[in-house]
């Protein structure tokens, strides 16, 4: 096996990952997996560090997703709750960053509603920074764990075609799924109304189609996004039923993807609004597979980042 | 670091011959046959362990399980390194609870290691009895640790190091010693 | 009180002068240009030898915060950032707290003004009472107390009725309406170019569009009502066109553009570095290069800096909970200079124009613009050899929001002359 090297200080996205750093990032996580069946799930790779939750936003998947990852590597962690936080007292993010990096944790990770604060945590920051995703950008975690599910699944990562169905406009998932894929080379259909899915994102090597029935023909991995009502409210399509009509997935479209397609969803889901609800039921569906991975794919981002960037004060 | 071969220890035959020594030591202190498995520690103990798994079948027609243990994130020096080691599989699909366990590694040198196994083992059960196989035994041990088997005792000086050379990985068999370049 | 400057080499495209000649000033005017003046008495001589006298620059376009948000810039700092860029004139956007809508604050403005001294502060007034788009101020009134255009800025008058009449109220009056051309409807809540960029970095849009409908919009109205129209920091090539094919059709409109829009484009927004957030957004290479051309074919007709100071905290945050806005006074010459005129892509003499002859003529500052016996001594000395890094520490204005950080000036200002007062002169070496 060939030695790799992981040489990031944070992860703000797949942006700036090399497809060597993607290789590593899930075969650290496979080997983390093991972790996850064993009766005491928890190793001592992180004793000592401390990684601090800091969610802007309601997740509570993604934020106990990391935190159980944390955990299993033994390391200690702080969730910094936004609704009871002094953010709403004005305290600014730098501020608050910098308070909590007075305690001298090794790992932030944050998801934040303006695009690029991860971005911004890196220009003072003291400590690795983790994108648990930011605005309508990135959420590299969420692609790398997508990835390692289609690797479990498909057995290759390599030569697939790729459909994204839904709101590509405002979703961080298909974002950071894009720049992946386009790394490995493989053929990206992004689908949905053009209100959603912008002619430009050819430029990311995509091919953009208004006929979900022509974007999934073929497709190894059929992935499709939270429809979020309030999309709706600005316009960007006229109604939810109007939507569903047009781009939700069904056991007929499905099965115009090749004989071994997947369907994927980044979750929470809406049954019946972007898929049937047998269909997310179903033996294609992967959607629980991908938050079993989630927890590895963290396990081994949080192992691989340093988590000292500077030397840290005193 | 550059280095070049001091001297070379064993050739394929003479690993082979130590491969069923150890094999069949192992045998004799272990008399419960369906009590008995084997853990090799990756990468290099893995290989160690399939051969002697291998040999045991010939000897006595049984089959005796083996597992892999990674004991990357057991290391007591994951904080000293620049960049994190790269974690490999474990994978141990029998339960561990009251068998007798047999530890395989290549070289057994500091100890470390094996106190990281140890450790990572106890995590997954509480085994009847653990043993340490180690094809090479190099000394300089920091450890309260003592292997109970050894292919061979090889003294050495701590800027050498003992290279195991494997089929498996390498395409053929021997035992070296390889130090620095310039002494 | 009187200044002999000598041996400079005096631009006024508004005379047609391009050679060295001497100027004399008289108690704050011009009293003689001439090839050579003998020094009478004891005259003080402001040596030019090697410098190049142009008439005082105007930044047509810029936010001195006073009154109202001191902590970001004040009329005094304000004054100093001017004088520093080779200002001898700004006209002042009307956004203070409380907005210049009516007499009392215009005339707040210009009492400190002539308190800090150094420059001219010509106030720009609304155009709608509370900037809401609604009512009209009482222009009359305000021209009166010395406001010298009116303009909605950031605001954009949204409704074409409000703006038709503004417009034919304007023309009654013979003052220019300046507006800052943007759809608030499209551009809603967008924080950078829209396009390939702005997908790709997450950034909510601001099309192109949303600058064009108004420029389209108020070019219209335009053609029939023929008042002044002054459309400010125009972005796109689209605008640069409808104003093109406007001016063919002659239809009166003049427009400007910023520094920052002719020398950066949206791809500065990769880092999420608040200070390239501004309005409009940065655009594209091809809007960029379109912009040069409509400075080089005539289109546009002034350079102005948009000058608008943030304190260091407003700017230190999330891009998208940032300001918009850069600062600018201190640096467009040297930017302009050194990229533009030394790539040569544009003239010294143009550059004369956009910066003084045609911002006087915009605003109708009659006796500005040109250096002529009998009018202000105003006048810019620029010494073109100079070269420099531009540096945070040498800003005068209160802010540091300045995206031109760490360039390389080439070109400097050596003396800024306010009414026959040297107001600002370099340490040369």
């Amino acid at each position: 096996m060939k030695e790799r090297t992981f040489r990031q200080d944070h992860l703000l996205g797949i942006e700036h990952l090399s497809v060597d750093d993607i290789e590593t990032i899930l075969e650290t996580a496979e080997a983390f997996i093991e972790v996850s069946s064993r009766e005491v799930k928890k190793v001592p790779a992180l004793k000592g560090k401390t990684v601090v939750n800091l969610f802007f936003e309601n997740s509570t998947r993604t934020r106990s997703s990391f935190e159980i990852a944390a955990k299993r590597l033994s390391a200690d962690l702080i969730n910094f709750n936004s609704s009871v936080s002094s953010l709403k007292k004005g305290e600014t993010l730098k501020d608050t960053v910098l308070t909590l990096e007075a305690m001298n944790p090794h790992i932030i990770v944050i998801r934040h509603s303006a695009s690029g604060s991860p971005h911004y945590l890196t220009t003072f920051a003291r400590s690795s920074i983790v994108n648990a995703g930011d605005g309508f950008h990135e959420h590299p975690t969420q692609a790398l764990l997508d990835a390692l599910t289609i690797q479990q699944r498909l057995r290759t990562l390599r030569g697939l075609k790729i459909a994204i169905v839904g709101d590509i406009l405002h979703s961080r998932v298909a974002l950071s799924n894009i720049l992946l894929h386009q790394k490995l080379g493989n053929e990206i259909a992004l689908i949905g109304p053009p209100s959603l899915v912008p002619a430009e994102f050819a430029k990311l090597g995509a091919t953009v189609y208004y006929d979900i029935r022509r974007g999934v023909r073929n497709a190894d991995v059929v992935m499709m996004l939270r429809v979020q009502a309030e999309r709706g409210a600005r316009n960007y399509f006229p109604s939810i039923r109007e939507y569903r009509n047009l781009f939700a997935i069904d056991r007929k479209i499905f099965s115009l993807a090749s004989r071994r397609a997947i369907l994927m969803h980044p979750g929470p889901i809406n049954r019946d609004v972007e898929i049937e609800t047998s269909m997310a039921d179903s033996d294609e569906s992967v959607i629980l597979q991908q938050v079993t991975n989630g927890i590895a794919v963290r396990m081994a981002v949080l192992y691989l980042l340093k988590g000292e960037i500077h030397e840290t004060l005193n | 670091m550059d280095e070049k071969i001091k001297a070379k220890i064993m050739d394929d035959k003479k690993m082979k011959r130590t491969l069923q020594r150890l094999a069949i030591e192992i045998l004799e202190r272990n008399r419960e046959a369906d009590k008995l498995a084997l853990i090799g520690i990756q990468t290099r103990g893995v290989h160690i362990a399939r051969r002697i798994q291998v040999l045991i079948k010939e000897l006595e027609g049984i089959d005796i399980p083996l597992g892999i243990l990674d004991i990357t994130m057991f290391r007591d020096d994951l904080h000293k390194h620049e960049q994190q080691p790269a974690v490999k599989k474990t994978r141990i699909d029998f339960p561990i609870e009251d068998r007798d366990i047999v530890l395989i590694d290549d070289v057994v040198f500091t100890g470390r290691t094996i106190r990281a196994a140890m450790d990572s083992i106890f995590e997954l059960g509480r085994p009847a009895t653990l043993q340490l196989a180690a094809f090479i035994d190099r000394g300089h041990r920091e450890l309260p640790i003592c292997p109970d088997f050894k292919g061979k005792y090889l003294p050495t000086s701590r800027r050498e190091r003992v290279k195991v050379i494997l089929q498996e990985i390498d395409g053929k068999d021997e035992v070296l010693i390889m130090e620095p370049k310039g002494f | 009180m009187k200044l002999l400057i000598k041996g400079g080499r005096l631009v006024d495209p508004a005379a047609g002068i391009d050679r060295v000649m001497d100027i004399l000033v008289e108690n704050g005017k011009v009293k003689d240009v001439a090839a050579a003046i003998k020094k009478t008495g004891n005259c003080p001589v402001l040596d030019a030898k090697g410098l190049v006298v142009a008439p005082g620059f105007i930044d047509m376009h810029v936010h001195l915060r006073e009154p109202g948000q001191e902590n970001k810039e004040s009329i005094a700092s304000g004054a100093q950032a001017a004088v520093h860029g080779g200002f001898t004139s700004v006209a002042c956007m009307a956004n203070t707290e409380p907005v210049n809508d009516n007499r009392s604050v215009t005339e707040y403005i210009i009492a400190r003004a002539r308190q800090v001294g150094l420059v001219n502060i010509f106030p720009v007034a609304a155009v709608s009472r509370g900037l809401q788009g609604e009512n009209l101020v009482e222009m009359a009134d305000l021209v009166e107390g010395g406001a010298v255009a009116f303009s909605d800025d950031g605001c954009c008058v949204m409704k074409a009725d409000l703006i038709r009449k503004a417009l034919e109220y304007a023309r009654m009056l013979d003052v220019p309406i300046i507006e800052h051309p943007e759809d608030h409807s499209i551009s809603a809540e967008g924080q950078v170019n829209e396009g390939f960029i702005s997908y790709k970095y997450g950034l909510r849009g601001i099309l192109k569009a949303a600058e064009e409908v108004i420029v389209a919009r108020d070019l219209i109205l335009q053609e029939r009502i023929r008042s002044r129209l002054h459309l400010t920091h125009i972005s796109t090539a689209g605008s640069v066109g409808l104003i093109r094919n406007a001016r063919r059709a002659k239809t009166p409109v003049s427009c400007d553009v910023t520094p920052h829009h002719l020398l950066l484009n949206e791809e500065r927004v990769q880092n999420y570095d608040p200070v390239y957030k501004v309005k409009p957004p940065l655009r594209t290479e091809a809007d960029r290069l379109e912009l040069i051309r409509g400075l080089q074919d005539g289109t546009i007709d002034c350079i102005a800096s948009d000058h608008a100071p943030h304190t260091r905290d407003d700017k230190d945050k999330e891009f998208e909970y940032a300001p918009f806005g850069v600062i600018g006074m201190e640096t467009s010459f040297p930017v302009i200079h050194d990229r533009l005129v030394r790539a040569k892509l544009l003239t010294l003499n143009r550059l004369v124009e956009l910066f003084s002859t045609h911002p006087a003529r915009v605003l109708g500052l009659k006796d500005r613009g040109r250096i002529k016996p009998g009018l202000p001594a105003d006048l810019t000395l620029l010494d073109l050899k100079k070269r420099f890094k531009i540096e945070e520490a040498d800003l005068r204005s209160k802010a540091n929001n300045c995206p031109f950080l760490g360039w390389e000036g080439h070109g400097a200002i050596a003396h800024t002359v306010v009414s026959g007062n040297i107001v600002y002169s370099y340490k040369n070496r």
